[in-house]
């Protein structure tokens, strides 16, 4: 017991609170843009713009960009979300082929570069905490935590205002597009915010685990409920309980945040499950 | 002035010419049924009157104060909406949104008029139910109602009766028709349905290498009528 007290006089310090304020900003995001993901047949989306993120991340190393290499992740990130998400009608290769080629093709020329060029002496450390995020969150730079909060609040804003942008066009492309709405723009701050959102909880779950975030909220609200502003809200509540259960665990056993995360949101999805057919059971 | 015009008309894909030479027009409170064959170019042609599709060559015109936005459209059901955990009031208000232009929420008049829909359909106490756990017929009449919210003059409807059971085909054609002639609502549709078209409609657009296009009676007269009707005994 006495053991457990002494881990938590952890939070004493500031930049627990940090990881905590960021861990909790991520999920939140991720949660909201995931019921829009899942709905669209998009699950993998997550894991091939990871991918893309973790290969610009092994650039943004070997040209040491002095500030913070979100600087190069971003834009890389953001431009293959368009790419895969507006060519999506028109390409020539479609939709899931074309995720899965760039994200093996991004994850091993990220991987081959970090060990033409490795960043530092330990490669293993650094190639694991990029694909599994950070051992401790609680190692993030002020940097880094502060343009997660801006990133993350940007976000939110962004959904908010086009929530019911967002439901036409995941609900129904064709009719939104033929009563005049603009859907390509809409598919645009769709595909943007996904990226962004990647590009940000790549530091608190690593670049293997993000679509765990993105997934699991929604796949757990739908269980039970049966509209999407309650799917939403449920989601979102779940990813930030979740996530904040799992930065509590990981301080307490000493586990990696990102896996102990997902490892709640599995247990999460499971009792929702649950519920869900006693719910439907009953009525 | 015709609402809709469209002359010398030829759709397809970019390098895939499906049907050309398609003159025809819809005045103000027709009923217009669109028949063919499978592959013919129906759904190609409401695509592209829909803006989805750009005419390869041609031209669409509308008039009498109807623009391209205010088309009202009833689609084909797709894969993502049968798990979409929406309610039969979201979906329906979802039908305002060309009217939001950029603002992010709906108004009080909007509200009002998704509300006003659904009663018209008679789907009050659907409502807050989930939109994939209604039925087929019951989904339909959600998909009119929000079809409704995006327009006061045309519905253009991509075979309204498919999957339903021929009580609730009946109901539907005459929801439809009642729409047409009560509301004053000019109807473009789809359909598979010779007999039910030959009904209700005013006038017929067969799609095909000789397209023809005139009122119902002409289109009885012709022999486009008996060339159809014997094919399809010649397929059962």
């Amino acid at each position: 017991m006495n053991e457990f007290l002494d881990k938590l006089s952890i939070f004493q310090y500031d930049f627990v609170w940090y990881a905590v304020i960021v861990g909790v900003l991520i999920a939140l995001c991720s949660a909201l843009i995931g019921v829009t993901i899942v709905l669209k047949r998009l699950s993998f989306i997550g894991d091939g713009l990871s991918r893309v993120a973790f290969c610009a991340s092994s650039v943004a190393a070997i040209v040491n960009v002095i500030t913070n290499d979100i600087v190069i992740t971003l834009p890389a990130t953001i431009l293959c979300a368009v790419l895969l998400l507006n060519a999506g009608e028109k390409a020539k290769i479609k939709g899931d082929a074309s995720v899965a080629m760039i994200s093996v093709g991004a994850l091993a020329i990220g991987y081959l570069l970090m060990n033409l060029f490795p960043p530092s002496n330990n490669l293993a450390a650094d190639v694991c905490t990029t694909l599994f995020g950070s051992t401790q969150i609680l190692m993030l730079t002020q940097s880094q935590v502060i343009w997660c909060a801006v990133l993350s609040v940007i976000v939110i804003a962004l959904f908010v205002i086009f929530y019911n942008k967002i439901f036409a066009v995941t609900f129904d492309e064709n009719f939104s597009r033929a009563t005049g709405t603009r859907t390509s723009l809409y598919n645009l701050i769709i595909a943007v915010i996904i990226a962004v959102i990647i590009v940000v909880a790549m530091n608190l779950v690593g670049s293997l685990l993000i679509s765990a975030l993105l997934i699991f909220p929604a796949l757990s609200a739908m269980r039970i409920f049966k509209n999407f502003k309650s799917v939403t809200v449920c989601a979102a509540a779940f990813g930030v309980v979740c996530a904040l259960i799992g930065l509590l665990a990981s301080i307490l056993f000493d586990t990696p945040v990102g896996s102990t995360i997902v490892v709640v949101d599995i247990i999460g999805f499971i009792l929702f499950s649950i519920l869900g057919r006693l719910v439907c059971a009953r009525r | 002035m015709p609402q809709l015009q469209c002359t010398n008309l030829t759709i397809g894909y970019e390098n895939l010419i499906v049907t050309k030479n398609l003159n025809f027009e819809v005045n103000k409170g027709d009923y217009l049924c669109i028949l063919g064959h499978n592959g013919s170019g129906k759904s190609t042609l409401m695509k592209t009157l829909l803006g989805l599709l750009k005419p390869l060559s041609g031209s669409i015109s509308t008039g009498e104060g109807l623009s391209f936005n205010e088309i009202g459209y009833l689609p084909q059901q797709t894969v993502v909406q049968k798990d979409f955990p929406a309610s039969v009031w979201e979906v329906v208000l979802s039908g305002c949104q060309a009217q939001c232009g950029f603002r992010p929420f709906y108004n009080a008049k909007e509200k009002q008029l998704a509300q006003s829909n659904i009663e018209k359909m008679q789907l009050t106490e659907l409502k807050n139910r989930c939109f994939r756990e209604l039925s087929g017929g019951q989904q339909q009449r959600v998909l009119l109602a929000r079809a409704l919210c995006a327009t006061k003059q045309m519905l253009l409807l991509d075979e309204p009766v498919s999957g339903l059971d021929p009580k609730v085909t009946r109901e539907m054609y005459e929801t439809i028709r009642r729409l047409n002639k009560k509301e004053g609502i000019t109807i473009i549709m789809i359909s598979h349905d010779i007999s039910s078209a030959l009904t209700y409609a005013s006038h017929i657009l067969y799609v095909d290498d000789e397209p023809f296009f005139g009122k119902r009676e002409d289109f009885e007269k012709s022999d486009y009528l008996k060339a159809l009707t014997s094919a399809k005994e010649e397929n059962a």
